[in-house]
């Protein structure tokens, strides 16, 4: 007994290397397979590129996304304003690439707040189990009872109006199902042998969910995660469309096309080029998720 | 059968009990005064006090949850905060508006997405395959308001074959029901063509195919039926993500029903009207629910034992 902690520090250095070298294999073979998928790569690529468009907007746009020209009003796309401008002669094209720093980060930012929330609910319910679990498990059931909408436009009401909330909003509604899909995907792997032997050698527990169970769970999250960014790129835009996010000076995709419905009829580009950047976002993002869920799921090597 | 409809009966009890404590929650969670809030910054001190008074703000929270709950339960949702009128009697007024759209949009996204899904299944790798598959991610993935938007600028602006905008008749639900179809239809379609292509290989299809059936026959009579086990359950499920997209194309379309209702509530911070459009369309949504799950047991005796 008394080598105990030796054996236990020599077993447990062993097996990080394990899970580490495990997990880069899995990694590099899923990084191949990504590789050989072409339309993942297209898909990638385009993506990769309205991303970094919208990062570097400041210094390429090439006009000011907010600075008005009265002698420029509602003019069709051409070679000046690519994209046209809009009522107040802004230039849609550098509105759109300013938007999307907006949109792309509110987008993501959502994912996180559920992941995190998610994470948390999940591993207490799945790893603790006993009451706790079944009151987190009530609980989530009420909500899953329910369209996301209504929790959301609920949490919109509580918070108010404008981005963050809508941001909140979003991200709390995906909560419930998140924690679902954590509580399962740990309750089939704390029973395994790896986790019951770094119980027994008095590993404290959060270091068993963080350094063994969580490792063994990522592959799957990060499927779930890429697939649920284009719905939150959609309904985040889509809340501020309503009206309840962005507001109008701000050139949030979704903002962008509620102020264009109003000039729909003499001035489509204002409506036609945030939606498309939407929808090219969301399109690359979801191609890239089907494709990283081919590439990670171990039962299709 | 009555007893498993019992017991889905019971267990609707604590998810009413849940709503109604989520929708307590949005006022009483809301930071600030919500009746100032709801006043807005012209309201006296006087005439906070006295709205504060008739909602029942000054009793302890416990007192004003059961108070709250006894009136949901009697079907009293409270009066708006402008214009006094029921809540009830308002959000029933565009319950139906959002009902028709969505039974519409259901139709079609049925009828379209399964056929192309059979399409698809029975083309396989050929053309018309790719194409149906393209056409569905691309469906997937265009936001709602989006393709509102877009099918106004065509059949209404430009082609002017349509009426657009405001109206309730049935040619005014044409452009809403396509909008809201497509996407769902994609899903179906996607589903369909993999399960067909599940149950095209089957050893029965083969015995099928063997005693020399015609393919229409097989496909009709043999694949068909059982493809579509898992569509119907998936076509239940989806009335919940119809009713999201609905609140969308309402805006886009300017109709009335409860997407519109409820944005205009938030908009105005009308908290009792708030509730009670959250309310109405969680009932709906969960009756609907039972409704399918109820036929679903009727069709498949599996279920009920389970």
């Amino acid at each position: 007994m008394t080598n105990l902690p030796d054996d236990y520090c020599s077993i447990q250095i062993s097996s990080a290397n394990e899970t580490e070298r495990a997990s880069q294999s899995l990694w590099a073979l899923a990084w191949r397979k990504l590789c050989e998928n072409r339309i993942a790569l297209a898909a990638l690529a385009c993506l990769i590129l309205i991303v970094s468009l919208t990062l570097v907007a400041p210094w390429i746009a090439p006009y000011s996304p907010t600075e008005t020209d009265y002698d420029h009003l509602k003019h069709p796309p051409s070679s000046v304003h690519w994209a046209g401008t809009d009522d107040l002669g802004r230039d849609v094209l550098s509105r759109v690439l300013w938007g999307g720093r907006e949109s792309l980060r509110v987008g993501i930012l959502v994912v996180l707040i559920g992941m995190a929330g998610g994470l948390v609910f999940g591993f207490i319910s799945g790893y603790y189990g006993g009451l706790l679990d079944d009151f987190i498990q009530r609980i989530m059931d009420v909500f899953l009872a329910f369209p996301p909408i209504l929790l959301m436009i609920s949490i919109v009401a509580i918070l108010g109006s404008g981005l963050t909330s809508v941001m909140l909003a979003v991200g709390i509604a995906s909560i419930p199902g998140i924690t679902r899909l954590v509580r399962g995907l740990v309750l089939t792997t704390r029973n395994e042998l790896y986790v019951e032997a770094a119980h027994i050698l008095g590993v404290r527990k959060w270091k068993i969910m963080v350094r063994h169970i969580l490792p063994n769970i990522v592959s799957e999250l990060i499927v779930y995660a890429s697939l649920m960014i284009g719905g939150s790129i959609m309904v985040t835009s889509g809340l501020s469309y309503l009206g309840l996010g962005a507001q109008p000076p701000s050139p949030e995709w979704g903002a962008m096309l509620d102020y264009g419905r109003s000039y729909l009829r003499d001035a489509w580009w204002m409506s036609v080029f945030p939606g498309l950047a939407i929808a090219l976002v969301v399109i690359c993002v979801n191609l890239l998720g089907d494709a990283l869920r081919d590439a990670l799921d171990p039962t299709i090597q | 059968m009555i007893k498993y409809i019992t017991r889905r009966l019971i267990l609707l009890i604590p998810t009413l009990l849940g709503l109604i404590l989520m929708t307590f929650g949005i006022f009483k969670l809301t930071p600030g005064d919500p009746v100032a809030i709801m006043l807005g910054q012209s309201a006296s001190p006087e005439q906070i006090a006295l709205l504060r008074e008739r909602l029942g703000l000054d009793e302890p929270v416990h007192i004003q949850f059961v108070r709250y709950t006894w009136s949901v339960l009697q079907g009293d949702l409270g009066r708006s905060i402008r214009g006094g009128v029921p809540v009830l009697d308002a959000v029933m007024d565009r319950l139906p508006h959002t009902l028709a759209l969505a039974t519409t949009a259901m139709v079609v996204a049925v009828l379209l997405g399964v056929t192309t899904g059979i399409l698809a299944a029975t083309t396989r790798h050929k053309w018309i395959d790719n194409v149906i598959m393209v056409l569905s991610v691309g469906n997937l993935s265009v936001p709602e308001y989006w393709l509102s938007t877009i099918l106004i600028l065509v059949f209404g602006v430009q082609l002017g074959w349509i009426p657009v905008l405001g109206g309730t008749g049935l040619k005014n639900l044409i452009l809403p029901t396509f909008a809201l179809a497509l996407g769902p239809a994609a899903v179906l379609t996607r589903l369909t063509r993999s399960t067909m292509l599940e149950a095209l290989h089957t050893n029965y299809v083969w015995t099928a195919h063997s005693k020399g059936l015609a393919e229409k026959i097989v496909v009709l009579k043999h694949v068909l039926p059982n493809a579509l086990i898992p569509v119907v359950t998936v076509i239940g499920l989806m009335f919940g993500s119809m009713l999201g997209g609905a609140v969308f194309v309402e805006a886009a379309f300017n109709r009335p029903g409860l997407g519109t209702f409820a944005v205009k509530a938030i908009t105005n911070r009308d908290y009792p009207q708030i509730q009670g459009v959250v309310i109405v369309a969680a009932l709906a949504f969960v009756l609907v629910n039972l409704a399918v799950d109820i036929s679903y047991a009727f069709l498949d005796p599996r279920i009920r034992y389970e």
